[in-house]
């Protein structure tokens, strides 16, 4: 079992959702980690200066809003879904809103559709206002595993 | 003063290395490094490191950093077809994760902005280790031209006679 699969199983008997980052090292590097404070899963990417893109603006990189986004609908199939291997991304395409001001990123995340092999998995990811979201994305997932290649998260 | 247009190679990866690495935090963060920059083509270097790591089974590289990659050097790309330096913004990016990162391996990125309009620069990028017909990701961005800001690049840009 993967060690991602490993901590995801102490997660669901302690509750801590935030652990599951902790078995993923790009995720730490990002200080991006899910938290379930409000009873839905949200992914949080906490601001520091390293995430910025635009000085001038200033204004968080576009790059790494996609990578939270893309973390975010991981956590999410990982925590809602009977996922039995670690989601395994295909592609993703990220909609660029809004410029994202030096502050945190909070990121929801729905499944379009559930299929046997694969999930369509929509994120949305705001700042202060909900209503007014940064960035959006749409991203499909191999969720069965299959000996073709390792699971690349 | 004006300064003369960029005609001299090195002196022109020296700047883009400044523009969009040096001075761009998160990509110096990820240390990116410009490998080539003429116009209409961007190429960049990302080095393997562990804190990068999405699977620490496998040891492969996460999906965001190649999207942020892949995200400066399409626009990098974009910023190489500028006569005139202005503002611009991604509109969107689409990747296609085709292979999984070889661990320890650098990738490199390949970015080409074959289409620029009055307000939206077209482009498409793959990543690669090196042998550019096996990809790890292919990408696709469109970028909006004269957005609010400054110019990251404060230089116009002229082909290098010769140069393709």
């Amino acid at each position: 079992m993967s060690p991602l699969l490993e901590r995801l199983a102490e997660v669901r008997k302690s509750g801590d959702v935030a652990r599951l980052a902790e078995a993923i090292p790009y995720a730490r590097w990002m200080r991006i980690a899910p938290e379930n404070g409000t009873g839905e899963l949200l992914t949080r990417m906490r601001y520091h200066g390293d995430l910025i893109g635009n000085t001038f603006l200033p204004a968080i990189h576009g790059g790494t809003l996609g990578a939270m986004l893309e973390m975010a609908a991981i956590f999410h199939l990982l925590w809602e879904t009977e996922t039995e291997t670690v989601p395994k991304i295909v592609n993703i395409t990220v909609d660029y809103l809004r410029s994202a001001r030096p502050v945190d990123v909070i990121a929801s995340a729905k499944v379009t559709k559930q299929g046997r092999r694969m999930v369509n998995v929509f994120a949305e990811a705001w700042q202060d206002d909900r209503s007014k979201p940064v960035a959006t994305a749409n991203a499909h997932f191999l969720v069965k595993s299959s000996d073709e290649a390792p699971p690349s998260l | 003063m004006t300064k003369p247009p960029l005609t001299d190679h090195a002196e022109r990866l020296a700047l883009f290395q400044e523009w969009f690495s040096d001075i761009i935090p998160h990509n110096k963060a990820l240390g990116l490094k410009v490998l080539d920059a003429r116009r209409g083509f961007a190429s960049m270097r990302l080095d393997w490191r562990e804190e990068l790591v999405g699977n620490p089974e496998t040891q492969v590289l996460a999906g965001g950093p190649l999207t942020a990659m892949l995200d400066a050097c399409c626009g990098m790309a974009v910023a190489t077809m500028l006569k005139n330096p202005e503002p611009f913004a991604a509109l969107d990016l689409r990747i296609d994760y085709v292979k999984p990162a070889t661990p320890g391996q650098a990738v490199i990125a390949e970015a080409e902005c074959y289409r620029v309009t009055h307000s939206v620069a077209f482009t498409r990028a793959f990543a690669h280790h090196g042998d550019a017909r096996d990809p790890i990701a292919a990408a696709a961005g469109t970028f909006m031209l004269g957005t609010k800001g400054q110019a990251v690049r404060p230089r116009t840009i002229d082909p290098v006679p010769g140069e393709p």
